[in-house]
């Protein structure tokens, strides 16, 4: 290993500064609830300087190949079973269980802090526009900074514990945020279905954690990456079955977070929360969890194939289900989330045939336009008055132009059309696909490829081309404005130079496609182009009028290939039947029959007792003959 | 005398208490917390002048003579498991004195003094280390209680009492056999007659009679635990018990019960506990389990929380068998997180019983709405009981679950459900008491004009709102930034609020609870090291005739 430790300690403060400063400011504003004006200032400020400090940690490390910073914020736990055995007793095998709040920075974190605390920074700023009218701004920003410390915690552990914490912080800041007007019941009820579904993910991810722990006798990721290479060199042909099902339940864990078949029905309910929410943990930043945890554990997963291929097959379908399904949908959020799903799905593709950095180059450029698209959306929406049909609108280019520009290169960069940043990174996955010799993944991406390229034509055709549909209620706000125009320089140019983020993870070589058919090479640049086109002729000259058709198989694909309806009818019913036919404790009522049965009983006797004298005498009498005959017969 | 103090201090402040009465029914309140500091800080103080040694698993040991002719002797002794649970009992006897000290109206002398009295026991049962004398605090606990909840309790509450005396004397007297069982057995091996804790796990008897004393001994705790199937006092005691003594119920009682196997069960029979480790494992599932089942399907909040208590002490079973110092660990640090967090939850219910005079999920919903700060300690206990990382409950559940995975793999994964139920079961409550339109069925006669009073007011002002909102969005619609600039003056008026939210007492209370919780989850350290020594204790007599075997 040629690789930099650096242990200078401005850069090791910095690093702690960076998690820490939206923490504590989350803190204060939950404790000291300041007034609207300081909250704001306090929530976005904190933010922005974090991104600040992580734009000077990529120039400290710019000139670096590789490189690992390590901070400690102190120790969690550690128990040491060593003095059993000092004691006498040695049956236990079980090392140390030590675990620290330690924070571990390479090229691969250091890629998602950046992203993750300037695409976080961006939608404060735009949120402080976006809440304005909010009576419970504190309560909001006090979420999306505990939200982005968690982020930041979840990507830059040193250990799995940390990381399993980042990720539970984050998954509840989700649920608070989907369910932050709280007043509406369907929104509670998309942050429960969000955070019920992700945590049975999550606990199938935290058994994982725990094998994998006693495989390795470690919870260092960094320890378990090192083994596990060790392994793979050593070349051992038997596989270990408890580290291919470790493998596997952290997938779900990255299923459930990352909104994969089948645990993906929560995204699209998710967009009840306010739109820079979505925008931030629903689009940019804490779905593409899943993908980190995996391509962080990439070598660990060189050590379960059949697990890869799993997760790749995941992906297709996944893609599919998302391409589809929102090519169905006529509410301007939910075509989004569904989009999102979908390039989620581009990535564990990715991840799944082994290019764990194009995964992380796609996540970085997906994370700018799908940001670019949730804050237009946002703005769209704000200025139609919370209107969210997109069949209500139309012929909207001339009355907010800028929008329309911002969509444009948002969609475009969505259908991956050339020269955009969604080029670059999906063309990328398509060629490692094909190097990859999965033919049958390879054309379901391509068909994903072609549905995207139609759902982004239909939605910027539908919204900006077209008959006028209801017009606009207010003018885009200035500063939601500059943060969309920052979004569609990084959307167009984020692509551009994808040496300057893979390469700092080494193993990816570019020059390398030398083995692509020429039609392999063409048609994911054509099929795009194709879509759109297609696209153009179905929906630029205004059908906005027809309804979406409801035949069986649309209904299915529209309702996101019909999960929610079988969970409802496998899971949901049968428990709620039996709790509710168990609400009185069977266990209690069988303890209440021992109480019947005694007073009955005490019925009984008390009938004996009728306080008559020729009732007494008589028993006296009778009980008197038969002791008498018992003693004669004995 | 030093650790007998402990005992007698709650003892006396009791009885001066009830005696106070008489002259101001404000005086046994003050007497009680004072005679909690008093404890607080001769307990501190201890600790500080006999710092922990590695040396030795014993802090404090001292013995009085008491029945001489069965060799029977006051003995206690305290080690780091004790000091943390007295120190827990304290702390909650203090949460719990907060919620009592306006809620009680009626016979304050006798109630502070059963109070008092009901800690005392605890506190003996922590200390002793003669078998006799432990059952006596077990009683001593279990008597005041009865009438804690028999007197202050709720609309069912004699039922109530009676059922939970039932239930914990019918384990008590399983435990007072076992208890004559297990020192006669030990005189026929020894020749030695003796209730001595330290006598008696020397050597551990070795008849096939162990089983059942050990069972009966399990009976006894699983009972005070509660666990499956022996839990059925719990959510009736708990739902009619005034909230002081919820708390006392749920935060430290049961914590006897775990308290129970870890001191006594481990270290006197190492063999049966092997045989019944099985059965116990299971049971713990089926509590964690059949609790979350139930809990989900109940609406009285009192009752949820006393199921999902259920659920939560089937982890400190799970550790408690699974017999290796990590699940020990993690037991301990459940019950401790349980204990901070259950008492936070019940102190909830009586402040929103206390306001709307109702438990019951159908009578109120929205409350985030009027009592946002009362709402927001709500959330953060539910997150805290459903196992977020970084608060106590986590760190409890997590331990159990590595150490049951080590060897009892199935185990583990089925109580990893509970996890995922207690995120079912905890959310349903949130979302049912706190979020959603505000509602209140608050049937109280007298106040029910001003109620509509207040309701038509509410709404009346929010509309007032909603125009405004429309005025200031119209306003910004037009480009005017003069305008725009103003509508960001004019805030939307706070409505006034009909119910109070939290006091600053409450206030307190809660958010040391909820530092508390903070602190065994980010930094369990200081405690663990604490418990290493007792627990390698009894695991180290423990895997010796593992191993042997």
């Amino acid at each position: 290993m040629n690789s930099l430790l650096m242990n200078d300690l401005l850069v090791n403060n910095l690093l702690m500064a960076i998690p820490l400063l939206p923490l504590c400011s989350a803190a204060v504003l939950i404790l000291f609830q300041p007034n609207d004006r300081w909250t704001r200032i306090l929530g976005v400020s904190s933010v922005s300087l974090a991104a600040l400090l992580a734009l000077i940690l990529n120039v400290q490390v710019w000139d670096e190949e590789l490189f690992i910073i390590q901070a400690s914020l102190g120790e969690w736990l550690s128990i040491d079973t060593s003095q059993l055995a000092s004691l006498g007793g040695a049956a236990q095998h079980t090392g140390a269980l030590k675990l620290s709040f330690g924070l571990y920075l390479d090229p691969l974190s250091l890629v998602m802090i950046t992203i993750i605390c300037c695409i976080g920074a961006l939608i404060h700023v735009y949120s402080a526009s976006y809440m304005l009218q909010d009576a419970d701004q504190c309560r909001f920003f006090a979420y999306l900074n505990l939200f982005v410390s968690s982020m930041l915690i979840l990507v830059l552990a040193d250990n799995l514990v940390l990381l399993y914490l980042g990720w539970e912080g984050v998954g509840l800041c989700s649920y608070l945020l989907i369910g932050f007007w709280y007043q509406k019941t369907d929104n509670n009820r998309a942050a429960n279905k969000a955070f019920i579904i992700t945590r049975i993910g999550d606990t199938a991810m935290l058994i994982g954690i725990i094998l994998l722990f006693y495989q390795f006798d470690t919870l260092n990721i960094q320890q378990i990456q090192q083994q596990s290479q060790t392994f793979l060199l050593a070349n051992s042909p038997e596989e270990n079955p408890l580290i291919v099902l470790s493998c596997l339940l952290l997938f779900a864990g990255a299923a459930g977070k990352s909104a994969q078949m089948p645990l993906h029905s929560w995204l699209p309910d998710a967009m009840a929360g306010p739109t820079p929410v979505s925008a931030l943990i629903h689009a940019a930043t804490m779905v593409t969890a899943g993908i980190y945890l995996i391509a962080r554990n990439d070598a660990l997963y060189q050590l379960a194939p059949q697990v890869l291929l799993l997760i790749a097959i995941v992906g297709v379908l996944t893609l599919l289900l998302g391409a589809t399904s929102a090519l169905l949908q006529t509410d301007l959020k939910r075509i989004l989330a569904y989009s999102t799903i979908s390039q989620l799905g581009y990535m564990f593709l990715a991840l799944g045939v082994g290019a764990a950095s194009t995964a992380i180059f796609h996540l970085m450029t997906h994370a700018f336009f799908k940001a670019l698209l949730f804050l237009s959306a946002g703005a769209l929406i704000y200025c139609m008055n919370h209107e969210q049909d997109i069949m209500k609108m139309g012929g909207l280019r001339k009355k907010l132009p800028l929008l329309a520009l911002s969509f444009a290169i948002g969609c475009a960069a969505l259908a991956s059309l050339p020269m955009t940043s969604g080029f670059f990174s999906k063309e990328l996955i398509l060629q490692q696909v094909a190097m990859a010799e999965q033919p049958l993944l390879w054309w379901g991406a391509l068909l994903g490829a072609l549905f995207t390229a139609l759902y982004s034509g239909k939605l910027f055709f539908i919204i900006f081309m077209g008959k006028p549909g209801h017009a606009p209620s207010h003018k885009t706000p200035t500063v939601m404005g500059a943060v969309l125009i920052v979004l569609m320089i990084l959307a167009l140019f984020g692509g551009i130079q994808p040496q300057g983020v893979v390469h700092q993870f080494g193993e990816l070589t570019l020059d390398s496609f030398s083995g692509l058919t020429p039609l392999e090479h063409s048609l994911p640049i054509l099929v795009p182009l194709f879509g759109v086109l297609l696209a153009w002729f179905c929906f630029g000259q205004s059908s906005r009028d027809k309804p979406a058709d409801k035949l069986g198989l649309g209904r299915f694909i529209h309702s996101g290939w019909g999960f929610d309806t079988l969970f409802t009818r496998v899971f949901i019913t049968p428990f709620k039947k039996l709790t509710y036919l168990n609400r009185h404790d069977i266990i209690d009522a069988s303890f209440r029959t021992l109480e019947t049965i005694s007073y009955r009983l005490h019925l009984m006797f008390n009938r004996l007792q009728t306080g008559q004298l020729r009732r007494y005498s008589a028993s006296l009498i009778v009980f008197s003959i038969l002791a008498i005959a018992w003693g004669v017969i004995r | 005398m030093t650790l007998l103090c402990l005992i007698l201090i709650p003892l006396l402040g009791g009885l001066l208490a009830w005696y106070s009465q008489g002259f101001n029914p404000n005086l046994p309140r003050r007497i009680s917390l004072f005679t909690l500091i008093t404890s607080l800080v001769y307990i501190t103080a201890l600790t500080l002048t006999r710092p922990l040694a590695r040396s030795s698993q014993w802090l404090f040991d001292e013995s009085h003579a008491w029945i001489d002719r069965f060799n029977i002797t006051a003995h206690f002794s305290m080690d780091g498991l004790s000091l943390i649970l007295i120190l827990l009992t304290l702390l909650m006897g203090l949460a719990a004195l907060s919620s009592a000290w306006s809620e009680i109206d009626k016979h304050q002398g006798f109630f502070y003094f059963n109070f008092l009295w009901t800690l005392a026991g605890i506190i003996g049962v922590f200390l002793a280390m003669d078998l006799l004398l432990f059952f006596v605090f077990w009683e001593v606990m279990l008597v005041p209680m009865y009438f804690l909840i028999a007197i202050w309790g709720h609309e069912n509450r004699r039922y109530a009492a009676l059922k939970f005396f039932l239930f914990t004397q019918a384990g008590g007297l399983l435990m007072l056999l076992s208890i004559i069982a297990l020192v006669v057995f030990h005189y026929q091996q020894t020749g030695l007659l003796s209730f001595n804790y330290h006598v008696l796990t020397l050597t551990p008897i070795a008849s096939p009679m162990a089983i059942w004393i050990c069972l009966g001994f399990i009976i006894a705790f699983l009972v005070k635990l509660p666990a499956f199937p022996f839990h059925p006092w719990l959510p009736d005691a708990h739902t009619q018990a005034p909230t002081a003594a919820s708390i006392i119920l749920a935060a430290i009682l049961l914590k006897t019960g775990g308290y129970g196997i870890i001191r006594f069960v481990l270290p006197l029979f190492p063999d049966a506990v092997q045989f019944w480790s099985p059965l116990m494992m299971t049971l713990a599932v089926a509590s964690i389990i059949y609790g979350a089942l139930m809990a989900f399907s109940q609406h009285d909040l009192k009752r949820i929380v006393a199921y999902s208590s259920v659920s939560h002490m089937g982890f400190v079973l799970l550790g408690c068998f699974s017999l290796n110092m990590i699940a020990l660990q993690g037991a301990v640090m459940q019950m401790l997180a349980h204990g901070l967090s259950s008492a936070a939850l019940f102190m909830l219910v009586g402040l929103i019983q206390q306001r709307f005079h109702s438990r019951d999920l159908h009578q109120f919903s929205g409350l985030w709405r009027y009592l946002p700060q009362l709402s927001a300690m709500g959330l953060f206990f539910a997150i805290a009981t459903l196992g977020m990382p970084g608060l106590g409950n986590f760190i409890g559940e997590f331990l159990v679950l590595v150490g049951a995975l080590e060897q009892h793999t199935s185990f583990a994964v089925l109580a990893s459900l509970g996890l995922i139920l207690g995120a079912v079961y905890s959310l349903r409550m949130i979302q049912k008491s706190f979020f959603g339109p505000f509602s209140s069925a608050d049937s109280r006669p007298q106040d029910s004009t001003t109620e509509t009073m207040i309701h038509s007011r509410v709404t009346e002002k929010l509309h007032n709102t909603d125009t405004e909102i429309q005025a200031n969005l119209a306003s910004i619609a037009t480009g005017d930034q003069a305008s725009a600039k103003e509508a960001e003056q004019v805030k939307p008026p706070t409505l006034p609020s009909p119910y109070p939210d939290l006091s600053l007492k409450e206030k307190l209370t809660l958010m040391s609870i909820a530092a508390g919780l903070l602190l065994l989850g980010i930094h369990p350290q200081p405690l663990l090291d604490m418990l290493a020594q007792p627990l390698a204790q009894v695991l180290a007599l423990y895997t010796i005739t593992g191993s042997a075997s």
